[in-house]
């Protein structure tokens, strides 16, 4: 269901940003040259949130920024919704550039192509399961017919009919963040910022509401930017991720680049973390194919653990195919044995 | 030695310890020397409060046409109200009069009561049927409905204003500091008394001029609680009101204001009880109602009429109260209103029914005086036994406080040169709280010496500090033993609260019948007065220590006592002294009212003032309490500030920080 980056790499770029910076301290908001950026960051006296960040966002992809605390990740959030200025360089929404936009520009923009999901939900204490679905729209103008026509159906989408007149505190967390999301969904927005939003819920509603995402996704297609801390998560839910340490981005790709390729130690120690049979796939461990029929064949974008009891079952090779169902490749036993054991011994010497 | 300040004498090493007794030793050097420094030279006086008398009365000369316009205006929904609820209108009507009689107390009473039952129940519907029935069978009933005509029509007007206020200083946070912040201080310490004047002065002798004071009075605190909630709103919610790209507008009236409603409402709910205090205290300048009555009686020393009256301020005290907490504590009050119509239609509905009946049958308009009844000089004739009987023992209480603990303390600070007053006061709080409150203190106590109000100052001073340490004494103890059982607890903090929201005035009545008037019955009255915050900042302290440190001193065998002395108290310690803080500044506002038991204070120069019709005297003196007050009160939040920074431990749990800045 998730989409394949072979498939995404021709889509275009939804949201971008080009040497975004983001500085606090004693100095302008916004520099306007980049001697003023250089002579505030000369000047010491600046705690840097962001260095230099370049990153596209492409159409339809769950983009997830990953890292621990104090990385800079929420600051990133904020700068691309410009909830928070950046110091110097710019964010572009479909290549115009959000940076420029006067205060009215960018609330248009955010009444009509944003939304965001908080990491403890900003449910408004006094309004109803159904009142803080419609709030955007209400906020925006739309009229009474859409609110009622919307509501209903964002609440069902995220499995809360029926509890529609409830007040945020008659729900559980995990319900509180469905709401949550269907009131980012509610007002059909273009791009969704989720701000940890999993964080503040225990380790079986966080996964169930992963699944949600993914659900909705396969349906919704949006592009979502998804801020978490948890690498798991990030593999799970992510066709692209951009791992960040220091206000730095530390290495970016699809998951199973960096499962496959950790840059370095810090990545590497999250990747210890993850099941990589579940991550890696079949093409990306295939050596070359020595014949051009087998009797038993593999989808090469199947995982690892998907394929495990075929390949330990089968007297010999199994052949890989792609899209096309050309043959690209073969796998063994001792292919599958070999990957798993090169990940123990990273585990090992780290 | 690098060591904390304060801490294992750690002060007494500092350097600047040493230069502060050496100024210390020099100011008393110089009190000795030069007489100018010991007693103030009268010709040195500042003639501030004339100079304000003058610069009003040319306002009053150029503007009182304006201001006595507004009145008229301002006068309308006040003359209704008080029709309706207790004196009855005359509308011309052609060449006749149509007389509308006041709304019938059965509708009024069956009003309240259904109000009580949807609000708080089935126990607060017997609540306010029995205070309904108290006004009415001991006939205060008019006076109470002329007292609520007066909350009815401040409430609106205080409540609208200090949320706008609010909103304002929140929007504004440097607006905030410099002026509204500041102001609305200023507007809560300085005696009502003190304004009232110019007021009166402006507006005309009568109702509007209690009513503009009023508002005065009771606005801060809705303004104040505004503020506080906006400020608090999680940082999410605003990112929230940013992201589905509300307006500064709709962020405040849709997404801010609403979220924080149970604040508001308590924050009204505190408007409507200073309302209330302070209409008792304006009808004594020409409202009429309850004060008015109360005070009438202390002065004919009518002691069962005063007691009655005090008694109804009591219960309509209590019935608002209770009301206006059960309404801050339904779920949802707004939409409950909105939605379910008949909640209101049905009472208003009722009343109109009874009115209307009652031009049939009269005893529904008036309530029938063969059913009232008085206490009928039954509590006069206790209060005279009491005198008479325990005459001797009571005599030996008063003069063995007014001996060992008032006198001492008044004979100290009347007869010590001002310079070292002065000199101690600020050196002691440079020590405490650093030189930009040394500075405010030379400058509260300074502004009292210029204006040639230092002996009132001192006045004032020792029977708040007598009151506070008696206060202190008293309250400390019950807050201890009250922490220590779960049911006394509970019960005391609902006794707390509701002392807290009787009106002040209340609290001479008996003190005066025990004690008649001078410094000992002010002295009882202040200290039942500010005895509350002790015991409530004390008790709840208390119970605030958190259960693992009392698990911590019970494993380690300590005795009730010893948990109480070695864990407990200390942990306390500062949010008692805040108690103490606010003692003082609840007997600051005390000392005001018992000057009119003939106290020596600022609260007598204010009072006479008003007498004088002398607006500048009055409003002089109320600044100096006003600046003495604030400067007290910055004394402590400093103090506890800096006892908590040094006993702040460091939880070592890491915490990411949300970026706060949001556009």
């Amino acid at each position: 269901m998730k989409k394949e980056i072979g498939q995404l790499s021709d889509s275009s770029v939804k949201l971008s940003c080009r040497n975004l910076w983001k500085l606090y301290g004693p100095f302008p908001e916004r520099f306007a040259q980049e001697s003023q950026l250089r002579q505030a960051l000369n000047s010491g006296r600046e705690f840097t949130a962001l260095r230099d960040i370049n990153l596209d966002i492409r159409h339809g992809e769950i983009f997830v920024v990953m890292g621990l605390s104090g990385s800079g990740k929420s600051t990133l959030l904020r700068c691309l919704t410009r909830l928070v200025e950046p110091s110097f360089g710019e964010v572009l929404l479909d290549g115009a550039p959000l940076t420029s936009l006067d205060a009215q520009g960018l609330m248009n923009i955010r009444r009509h192509k944003m939304a965001m999901v908080f990491q403890n939900f900003a449910l408004l204490p006094h309004l109803t399961v159904a009142e803080n679905i419609g709030l955007p729209l209400k906020i925006r103008g739309s009229d009474t017919a859409e609110i009622n026509r919307v509501v209903p159906e964002m609440t069902a989408l995220v499995g809360l009919s029926g509890m529609s007149q409830r007040l945020p505190h008659q729900l559980s967390g995990g319900q509180q963040q469905r709401v949550g999301l269907a009131r980012a969904l509610a007002g059909d927005p273009e791009l969704l910022f989720l701000d940890e939003p999993f964080s503040a819920l225990d380790p079986l509603i966080r996964r169930e509401l992963q699944g949600e995402v993914i659900r909705l996704q396969s349906r919704l297609k949006k592009t979502m930017i998804f801020v978490t801390h948890d690498f798991n998560e990030a593999v799970r839910l992510g066709d692209t991720i951009v791992i960040m340490k220091d206000g730095k981005v530390v290495q970016t790709g699809a998951p199973e680049d960096i499962v496959a390729n950790p840059i370095d130690d810090y990545v590497g120690s999250f990747v210890a973390g993850v099941d990589q049979t579940r991550v890696i796939s079949c093409g990306r461990i295939a050596i070359p194919a020595k014949s051009s029929a087998y009797a038993v064949t593999v989808d090469d974008r199947a995982k690892i653990v998907e394929v495990a009891d075929l390949v330990a079952n089968s007297n010999g090779p199994v052949g890989v195919v792609d899209q096309s169902g050309h043959v690209s490749g073969e796998i063994d036993a001792t292919t599958v044995l070999r990957m798993l054991a090169s990940g123990s011994r990273e585990r090992l010497a780290s | 030695m690098d060591s904390i300040p304060l801490r294992d004498g750690g002060l007494f090493r500092e350097r600047r310890f040493g230069v502060a007794v050496a100024i210390a030793l020099v100011l008393v050097l110089i009190s000795t020397m030069v007489p100018a420094a010991a007693v103030y030279p009268p010709a040195w006086k500042l003639p501030l409060g004339n100079m304000l008398t003058t610069a009003l009365e040319f306002l009053v000369e150029h503007i009182s046409f304006i201001t006595r316009a507004i009145a008229q205006v301002v006068q309308a929904p006040l003359v209704l109200a008080s029709g309706l609820l207790a004196n009855g209108m005359e509308i011309p009507f052609g060449n006749t009069r149509i007389e509308l009689p006041p709304l019938s107390w059965a509708g009024i009473a069956g009003a309240v009561i259904w109000a009580g039952y949807y609000a708080g129940g089935f126990r607060l519907a017997l609540l306010q049927a029995l205070g309904c029935a108290y006004l009415l069978l001991f006939g205060q009933w008019n006076g109470a409905m002329l007292t609520l005509a007066s909350v009815a029509v401040c409430v609106p007007v205080a409540v609208i204003s200090g949320l706008l206020v609010g909103v304002l200083a929140h929007l504004r946070p440097k607006l905030n500091t410099w002026l509204l912040a500041p102001g609305l201080d200023i507007m809560q310490t300085v005696p009502a008394f003190a304004y009232l004047i110019p007021t009166l002065l402006l507006f005309g002798f009568g109702p509007v001029a209690a009513m503009i004071a009023t508002v005065i009075f009771a606005m801060p605190p809705m303004a104040r609680v505004t503020c506080l909630a906006l400020n608090q709103t999680p940082v999410e919610i605003r990112e929230l009101a940013k992201m589905i790209g509300c307006t500064e507008r709709q962020t405040i009236w849709r997404i801010l204001l609403p979220s924080v409603l149970p604040s508001l409402l308590v924050g009204l709910n505190q408007t409507v009880m200073m309302t209330l205090n302070m209409v008792i205290v304006a009808s004594m300048i020409g409202a009429g109602g309850l004060g008015f009555d109360v005070l009438r009686a202390l002065r004919q020393l009518d002691i069962d009429r005063g007691f009655e009256a005090g008694a109804a301020i009591v219960a309509i005290a209590v019935m608002l109260d209770r009301q206006g907490v059960a309404i801050a504590h339904l779920a949802r009050p707004a939409e409950a209103l909105r939605s379910r119509r008949w909640v209101w239609i049905a009472p208003i509905g009722f009343i109109i029914a009874m009115t209307l009946l009652g031009a049939e049958f009269g005893w529904l308009q008036n309530f029938p005086r063969e059913l009232r009844f008085s206490t009928g000089g039954v509590l006069g004739d206790a209060v005279r036994w009491i005198n008479v009987n325990y005459f001797d023992t009571m005599e030996a209480l008063r003069v063995f406080v007014l001996s060992y603990l008032m006198n001492p303390i008044k004979i100290y600070l009347t007869t010590t040169p001002w310079i070292i007053t002065l000199g101690f006061v600020a050196i002691g709080a440079y020590l405490i709280a650093g030189f930009r409150l040394a500075l405010l203190s030379v400058f509260a106590f300074g502004f009292c010496l210029v204006d040639g109000l230092w002996d009132k100052a001192m006045i004032t001073l020792y029977l708040c500090l007598s009151a506070t340490v008696v206060a202190t004494l008293i309250g400390i103890p019950i807050a201890i033993l009250a922490a220590r059982f779960d049911g006394l607890y509970r019960a005391t903090t609902v006794a707390v609260e509701v002392l807290q929201t009787l009106p002040s005035f209340v609290y001479l009545i008996p003190a005066v019948m025990l004690f008649r008037v001078g410094d000992f019955a002010a002295l009882l009255a202040i200290v039942a007065f500010a005895i509350t915050p002790i015991i409530k900042f004390t008790m709840t302290a208390l119970r605030a220590v958190p259960a693992d440190l009392i698990e911590a001193g019970r494993s380690m065998g300590c005795s009730k006592s010893q948990l109480d002395r070695y864990i407990l108290l200390p942990i306390a310690f500062p949010t008692i002294l805040l108690g103490i803080n606010q003692a003082i500044l609840f007997a600051l506002a005390m000392v005001v009212i018992t000057a009119l038991v003939g106290t020596r204070d600022l609260g007598q120069e204010v009072y006479m003032a008003l007498t004088a019709a002398d607006p500048g005297r009055g409003i002089v003196a109320g600044l100096g309490l006003a600046f003495l007050g604030i400067f007290i009160d910055r004394l402590f939040q400093a103090g506890v500030a800096g006892l908590q920074r040094r006993s702040h431990v460091n939880d070592g749990i890491g915490y990411e920080p949300v970026p706060s800045e949001v556009k």
